[in-house]
Parts: structure tokens; sequence; C-alpha cells
């Protein structure tokens, strides 16, 4: 029997980037907030100390800063008619966990969507006709627009202080940035970093090709920066530990770094960490929250009632826990009802690594930042014609050197033996003069009916409760995007003067032990109609109004960006409905 | 009538807590009015310059002014008393009087003496005013039932009889006599300084008995583990190239462009500077940037010294990432060593501390950053540390004398027995 805690205003499940950027928005409008966090508190220079921080093995290797599967899983398939087997460790995607979330291991890299990704359906259907998309693709408009987001956008990166070039200041096309987005109403705070000479070369070919090349918009900071709330960051020192690792130098945006020691300071603020929260709480009508129950690390189960409920985990928990708690109709794929589960995506990620003359070419490929590259973005969205490919949805294509660590950095040519005094040598001749780019083809992944989640049949996790289980596939739309992006790429890595060009294409079947990236997307979507959303545009809840699910699960489909930008400006957009509607009238704010 | 109603309950409540209060302090009722808002906010404001809250209180209990925590001094630890108005484990049956004795005197109402861990050596500067009006402020608190035992002395210092003779040596009773040569912010601060503020407790050097060497006021002491640097107007280890208002920014934010506060200062800046008026801290840093500082001016070791090559290898290794390879740092957030006149302290406690155990700057409401830096104990031996303090206490023009394995040892073992 949970025992029962006093009631908060609002109760907040995950302390990451949104669950900081909610905590920070209510309780300056007065409300007493409680946050829950599933794992530890963490914190800049004690957790992550530049005197050990770059420790690959401890970070990368064993995954310190991630959740232990132990703890909990998911089960995974590809196709609905096999069975999902549970995941044991960690591969295509990495679940954060603890105090800053996805927000302390992050590479930081800082993008907006265009404005047409937010309009996906309605945009391609436009201009290539609706039967260009393949029947089974589920994607949806969101229900909300770039211009809606785009004072959110320009919160958050001026909260990071993002170090970037702008390409669009209020219509007008900016030299040296992204032509291709949309319209910024100010300038990046600070200027874009310091690229290395790789990266360089990069934009050189790229730019001999015909292209637009432009630096990769960065939370790692070009300077000193002061934000709005006068958190403090120092200039990157190109130490090239970012993703996966803590940054202890002050200078990659985090909740670390920018908000939590504010928000610590707030008497109306509290926060419970190793406390995992196990059902959204509802009444008997089953349309309104009264708060979490949750279970701490002695196994005690408490009950934590509140008027407002924040539901901002990582986006597989967040749908986790809507299944758990049954909140919202679980999506069934067959007869195509429901909401809780649908349109599950992640990204469609390849690389091509260029092999040049070790006499000629020294990249110093350890002088990184998790977001130091020079990208393209001719090949992103729909900002070129879909027409003669045959397929829908793009990506950036850059050189990001984002670190030469001895572990993983040990590439060699094709056709070098695997082990012996041959290999020894070939990484010891590579090393220096190998692009090896940490991004390299950054691809969409749109929606299908048959790529979801719902809860396991078998599995169970340690509470007895059923696994969620993913089922997921590359669908031929992917392939050919990937196909046709890592060619494009190439392209460029060979006009840089490569001797030998390596190309990696990401093919079907998705292979859930390959890491990709960590941006898993959907499942609670936003959207106009509560047939084919969870949310409303504002990420509440059409069945619990006075629930809100922050995070990427509210992407209907994943974009060919990074999603923090994105993740972050929604939460921001959310506070601000919250705050200025939602308050002073609780209930629905959109009608359905 | 609802609103009626409720005011009626409310002014009986007042009214309670006004005979409590009155019973409490009746023998000894003084001429102003304990009730008075003034009074209580005078007191209030003194009991923050006085940072009487910092010893009174376990750090972190949430619980102010019960005691119970351990003040360290050279003779062993002696326990903060429960200051709140609880008529038995606390001030609530003192008079007047006996709270005046005790905090401008160091009596208690038994005619004891106190331990000059209470510093009534510098409280004495304040007026009985000023005393009865922080007494005024602690009668409003919540009194708490929280009895403590003060006197954890090893023999002999248990014996408070041995106070009369340490009072005959090194108490001046008296209060503040204002300069009449001096402005009256340079007289406000010295008050400040030497009365409330009891600033000598840690930055004057102490006897082998615990007094002030009042020869070498303010010039820096060494105390549970720490070095309180010189805060004259010395330029190379003091304030000299401080302007009054980096000391005003320092005491209000805990930070200024060259330096952070870290250790018992971040906790004086917590608790008390950083809620003090601005006009207070102009008045302080006016008064420090008038004390003369030493005279000397030691040579810089050279360059080539093999611990200045040895310490500036490890410098670039371990610290250039954040303090920057010419040593600036980033302002109020990396400490500038190249410019922190604490780098070039006669004692380097500090200095060795911190690269031993890391440290944390404070977090203040206008600098919530509270940056911080590892513990490299693990990492560097006792010679390591030492040639790269040597090598920061003589580079970029600095000059002080060299740190030696020894004394990183010595600390080693110290600190291995402290808490953070």
């Amino acid at each position: 029997m949970a025992r029962k805690l006093p009631k908060k205003d609002v109760v907040i499940v995950g302390l990451g980037w949104t669950g900081s950027i909610m905590a920070h928005e209510l309780t300056d409008e007065g409300l007493d907030v409680i946050a829950i966090e599933r794992g530890p508190w963490r914190d800049s220079p004690t957790d992550f100390p530049p005197s050990y921080m770059q420790d690959e093995l401890r970070y990368r290797v064993r995954h310190e800063l991630f959740l232990r599967p132990d703890q909990t899983t998911f089960t995974f398939r590809n196709k609905m008619d096999q069975t999902a087997l549970p995941i044991r460790t960690w591969g295509a995607f990495m679940p954060p966990n603890g105090v800053g979330g996805g927000g302390v291991h992050w590479n930081a890299e800082t993008f907006r969507f265009l404005p047409s990704d937010f309009v996906l359906r309605t945009h391609l259907t436009e201009r290539y006709g609706a039967a260009f998309l393949p029947d089974d693709m589920t994607i949806q408009d969101w229900g909300l627009t770039y211009d809606d987001l785009e004072p959110h956008y320009d919160q958050f990166e001026y909260l990071c202080g993002t170090s970037g070039t702008a390409g669009n200041l209020k219509g007008q096309i900016q030299e040296g940035g992204n032509p291709f987005e949309g319209p910024r109403s100010r300038p990046y705070p600070t200027p874009a970093q310091k690229q290395p000479f790789s990266n360089t070369l990069f934009a050189k070919a790229a730019r001999e090709l015909g292209y637009k090349p432009f630096p990769q918009p960065s939370g790692n900071l070009s300077q000193a920066y002061t934000n709005p709330l006068g958190m403090r960051l120092g200039p990157c020192t190109y130490c090239g530990f970012c993703e996966w690792f803590g940054c202890g130098n002050y200078s990659k945006a985090s909740p670390q770094t920018t908000l939590l020691p504010v928000l610590v300071r707030k008497s109306n603020f509290s926060a419970r960490d190793n406390s995992e929260v196990t059902r959204i709480n509802t009444d008997g009508s089953g349309k309104r929250a009264t708060g979490v129950t949750f279970v701490d690390s002695s196994g005690e189960e408490w009950e934590q009632p509140a008027d407002l409920v924040i539901l901002s985990a990582f986006s597989l928990f967040n749908v986790q826990l809507l299944l758990l708690s049954k909140i919202g109709e679980p999506y069934d794929p067959v007869a195509n009802k429901g909401v809780i589960g649908r349109n599950l995506t992640h990204q469609t990620i390849s690389s091509v690594n260029g092999f040049f003359d070790n006499k000629k070419f020294n990249f110093n490929p350890f002088i990184a930042s998790g977001a130091i590259g020079m990208c393209i973005d001719e090949f992103n969205g729909d900002n070129f014609d879909h027409g003669p490919h045959g397929f829908v949805g793009g990506g950036y294509v850059g050189q990001v050197q984002t670190g030469a660590r001895p572990i993983e950095s040990t590439l060699t040519p094709p056709g070098t033996p695997k082990w012996g005094a041959a290999w020894k040598n070939a990484v010891r001749d590579n090393y220096l003069s190998t692009v090896k780019p940490g991004t390299g083809v950054h691809g969409s992944f749109y929606a299908y009916r048959d790529v979801y989640c719902d809860l396991d049949p078998t599995y169970r996790d340690r509470f007895g409760r059923p696994l969620m289980r993913m089922t997921i596939d590359f669908h031929d739309n992917e392939v050919k995007q990937n196909a046709f992006l890592t060619d494009k790429f190439a392209e460029i890595i060979q006009a840089m003067g490569a001797n030998k060009v390596a190309k990696q294409y990401r093919v079907a079947p998705y292979d859930v032990t390959q890491y990709q990236t960590t941006h898993v997307n959907g499942g609670a979507i936003v959207g106009a109609d509560p047939k084919t959303s969870a949310l409303n545009r504002y990420l509440q809840s059409w069945d619990v109004p006075n629930l809100f699910v922050l995070g990427a699960s509210a992407f209907p489909q994943n974009a060919g960006y990074n999603p923090t930008g994105t993740v972050a400006a929604l939460a921001f957009f959310a506070a601000a409905a919250i705050r200025n509607q939602y308050l002073k009238n609780p209930g629905r704010l959109v009608d359905a | 009538m609802r609103n009626a109603r409720r005011q009626t309950s409310a002014g009986r409540a007042a009214g309670a807590v006004a005979s409590l209060l009155v019973a409490v302090t009746s023998a000894t009722a003084a001429q102003s009015d304990p009730q008075d808002f003034t009074q209580v906010e005078r007191g209030r404001y003194l009991a923050i310059a006085s940072d009487c809250a910092s010893c009174h209180t376990v750090p972190g209990s949430g619980r102010p002014f019960v005691g119970g925590r351990p003040i360290e001094t050279p003779f062993g630890n002696i326990v903060a008393p429960n200051i709140t108005p609880d008529p038995e484990t606390g001030i609530g049956a003192w008079s007047d009087d006996a709270f005046d004795a005790a905090v401008r005197r160091g009596l208690r109402p038994n005619g004891a003496r106190l331990y000059p861990a209470m510093p009534f050596t510098a409280y004495t500067k304040m007026s009985r005013d000023d005393v009865l009006a922080i007494r005024a402020y602690l009668n409003t608190l919540e009194p708490v039932r929280n009895a403590v035992v003060a006197n954890t002395l090893p023999f002999p210092f248990n014996i408070r009889a041995a106070m009369r003779v340490w009072d005959a040596l090194y108490f001046k009773e008296g209060e503040y006599k204002p300069d009449p040569q001096k402005s009256p912010a340079w007289n406000r601060g010295a008050f400040l300084v030497d009365g409330p503020g009891h600033c000598g407790a840690c930055h004057t050097p102490k006897s082998l008995l615990g007094g002030d060497k009042t020869s070498e006021y303010l010039q820096g002491s060494t105390l549970q583990g720490w070095f309180a640097p010189d805060i004259t107007n010395d330029s190379r280890r003091g304030l000299g190239d401080w302007s009054a208002d980096d000391i005003a920014a320092y005491l209000r934010t805990g930070h200024t462009g060259i330096t952070a506060a870290t250790g018992p200062m971040a906790e004086e800046i917590s608790l008390a500077s950083s809620h003090m008026t601005d006009g207070d801290l102009q008045a302080i840093a006016t008064y420090l940037k008038s004390l003369p500082g030493r005279q000397d001016s030691p040579q810089p070791l050279r360059a080539d010294n093999p611990d200045m090559v040895a310490g500036q290898a490890i410098y670039r290794d371990q610290c250039s990432a954040c303090h920057g390879l010419e040593g600036k740092g980033v302002p109020r957030l990396f400490p500038s060593i190249a410019q922190s006149s604490s780098v070039r302290s006669t004692d380097p406690a500090t200095l060795i501390r911190i690269v031993l155990r890391g440290a944390r700057s404070v977090a203040t409401d206008a600098e919530p950053t509270s940056p911080g830096m590892p513990s490299y104990g693990w990492q560097l031996d006792d010679a390591q540390v030492a040639a790269v303090l040597t090598f920061i206490r003589n580079a970029w023009g600095a000059a002080a004398p060299a740190v030696s394995a020894q004394d990183v040892g010595r600390a080693r073992s110290d600190l291995a027995l402290r808490p953070d």
C-alpha cells in the first residue's frame, strides 16, 4: 500500500531537459513543483569532472551514464509476425538515466526542423500527389507550425548559448549559414565554433560541388557565455568527449550548466532522485490525473498527489508509462485504431569514411567537439525535388569531427587484415589521416503503420508488469533515401582528396545492436485529430487534460535533424500554454 | 462577517504569543519595545552581519540557531549553543543583561567565561542597543528545545577559569569609537569589520594561546585546514589590486572577474554578506583598502628551476583546459590564477587543499552557477602537487615561496580527517 505524500501543484516525471525547463517555467509562475527522477542526482564538477571524465571504457563501452537494462528494458522485433525478445544490452539507442537525462550525454547538435517538416503530409501531398507516398506510410501534420515554435527555439538557443551562423534572419538569407532553414528572429547567441582541418576541407569540396556548407549549430560553445538566468558557460576546449560523456568544463549546454543551479535555489521546487514512477494515477472517470505512484530505492511505494502531471521522461518511457497507466487508447496496427504507441520512429544514419595519404594530410582528429562540423542541407526534408528519386524525406550530411577516442578510432582501409602486425601498422598509418564523420548522413525516419509500441505478451519487469514491445524495421523509402544521401556524401569525401572511400549504407532489417542515434521518437504524438494523436498541439493529453507529455514521443515522424532543439522548443511552447491559458482555465486547450 | 471572525482569532493568536514573550522577558523589560518592528528588523540585520547563524546552526539541518555545530579550534572542538528563545535549552530565560554580558563581554549567566570561539572580542565593539536588537530578533524565532553540551575541550583547556587570564591578555572591552578624522564610510566599515563582522577571527594570525597578533592585523591566518588570506591593501597577497567595487561585488555575489569564494568564506557570503546592503559592503571595502600591507618584495623562482619546469608541464596537462595557458581563466567561471592574490598567500594551505580535494565556489542569487574544481589528490603525488603550485606561485609575474612535497604530505594527512 503506497504511502501518500502531501499534495503538490505539479509533479514532474523525469528531470532531463524538458522536465527542467517545465519545472523552471512553472516555479516562476509560483506553483509548488516536485520532480521525480528514476536515476541519481548528477552535477558537473562532482559527477563528470575533467580530471577523469575522458574515459572511453567507463562511459562509452560500459555505459556509465545510461539506464541499466536490469532496471527496465524493452522487447524488440522487426516484424509483426515475429516474437520479440528483451534488449539485454543497449545498442541502436541509449536510454538515458539520472538528472539531466539525455542532456548530459548529448553531442549538443542544436538544430531546428524545417517549416515544411511540421506540415509534412499536406506539403508532400500538394507537391507530389497522395499517390507518391507509400500506402502504409502514416506521416501526419503536427497541428502546429514552425512559426508557433520559432520564439521557443530562440528561447532554448539563448538558454544554451548555441554557437552557429544564421542562414535566414527574418527572411533574409545570410552568407555562410544554412540557406534552407526557417527564418529566425535573431542571430545565434554566440558565433560558430572554429572548425578543424577536415571540416574546412569538407566545406571547400562541398562549395566546389555547388553546395552551401554551413557550420553545425553547437551547444558546445565557441566562447564564454552568460545565459538569461545568469548561468555562466565556458568556451569548449575541443577535448572530443561529448557524446556518451558529461562535460565538466562547463562548455556543453545541459540542464546542469544552464538551468538546474537556478532551479534548486527556488523554495517552491523540490526533487526526489533514485525514485521510479510506476504509474500515473487517475480518478474514477479516468479523465483526470490525480498524481503519480513511485518506488524509492528501498522498494517503498509512495503516492505523490498533484493537480497537474508533467510526463517528461525519455520518449520510450513516456509511452511505456501511458500504456501501463491505461491512459489513452493503445494503438492497434491491424485495426489502425488507437493512439498510444502509434508512429514510432528513429533515425536513418549512415557513414562514409575517407582514407587519405598520410604524407599529405594530418587531420588531428582528436581536436573535436560533439557538434563541430560543416554540413550541407541540400538533401534534407523537401529541400530538393524528390520526383525523380521515388522516395520522400532526407537529411543533412556533414563532416562532424566528434572525436578520435582510442578504443573506437582504429579505422583501417577496406582490405586490411582484422588483426596482427598488418592491422596495427594500418591503424598507425591511418589514425591521423582518416576522415571519420561523427554524424555523416543524418536522415529522416518517417512513420509506418507497422512500426509501433505496445505491451509485450510474454516478458515482464521487476514489478511484474509487461515490458513494452518495439516493432520496428526500415522500409524501402528510408533505404532508398539513405542510398541516395550516402552516395552524395561520398562524392564530397572523394572530392576532398581521399585515396579510398568506404561507404556503409543503412540497410534493412533494422539492427537493434548497431548504434545509430538516441533519437527514438513518437508513440504519444501531437496532432489535430484525437483519433490519430495522443496529444493536442500544446502536448496536452486529449484524454486527461491535466496531463502534458513532453519530449520526442510527441513527434509524428522524425525529420532529418537532431531532435533536441525541437524537443526543447516544444517544452517551452507547452509551458507558455500552461502559464498563459491552462492555469486561468484548467481544461482542454483545444476542442475536439 | 467571516472576515471579522478571522481577524478576531488572528488577534487572539498574536496576543498569546505576545504574553508568552512577556512572561519570558518581563523580569528585565528593556527600555525599548522588544516587539517593535524597527528594533526587530535592526536586530535581524545585525544578526546577519554578525553571521550568528553560521556557528549556531548545523549546516544542512534546516534548523537555524538551534546550535549543535562543533566549532574547530586549535585547542579542540567547542559546540555552539542553542540561541532560540526556548526557556530551558535556549536563551529564553536569560535576562537582557545576561545576553549582553555574554555577547559583548564573554561572560555566562553563572559568571563563567566563554571561550573566544564566540567572538565576543569583536562583538564588544557593538553597543548594548545593538545587542538587545539582536536579542529582540532572536526572540521572534520559534523556540526549539535542543540541549547542547558546549564544552568538549580536552584537559586542561576545559577549565573555563583559565579564560580569566586569557581575557586579561587579549580581550579589550569597549564599544567602537569613531575616528573623527575619517569618513563616515570608513568608520562604518571599521565598525563592521572589527565588530559584528569579526573578520579578524579568521583573517588575523593568532598567538599560541589563540589571541590576535595585532601587529599582523588582517594579514592572513591558517585555520581549519584553510588559509584565510590577507585582506589588507597589500598588492601581492592582499586586496591591493582590487577596486572597492570588486570587494563589494565579491562580498555580495561570491565572485569577481578574478576569483571566487569557497570554503568558510563561501559560507560567510551565503549566510551573511550577500544579504547586507551595498552601502555597508562599500564601507567595508573603503576600510580594508585603507589598511597598509606588508612591504616586502620576494624574487620569483627562476623558470629553469626543476620544480618550475615540472610544474609548468603538469599545469599544461591538468589545469590549462579551464584556467587557460596564460592562467587567466574565464571571468566568474574559472578563477584567474595568474591574477589571484590568494595564489601568492604566505601559507599555501588553501591552494594545497583545493588541488588535493577540489572545491566548490559559492552559489548566490547573483551568481548561481557555483562552478567547482575536481580533486586531483588521487592523481598527483605530493611532489607533483608541490611542483604545480610552486609554478603557479611564480609564473606570469608572480612571486611566492616554493611549496614543498612535505607541505603537501602534511596537508594530505590532515585533510584525511576532515569533512569537506
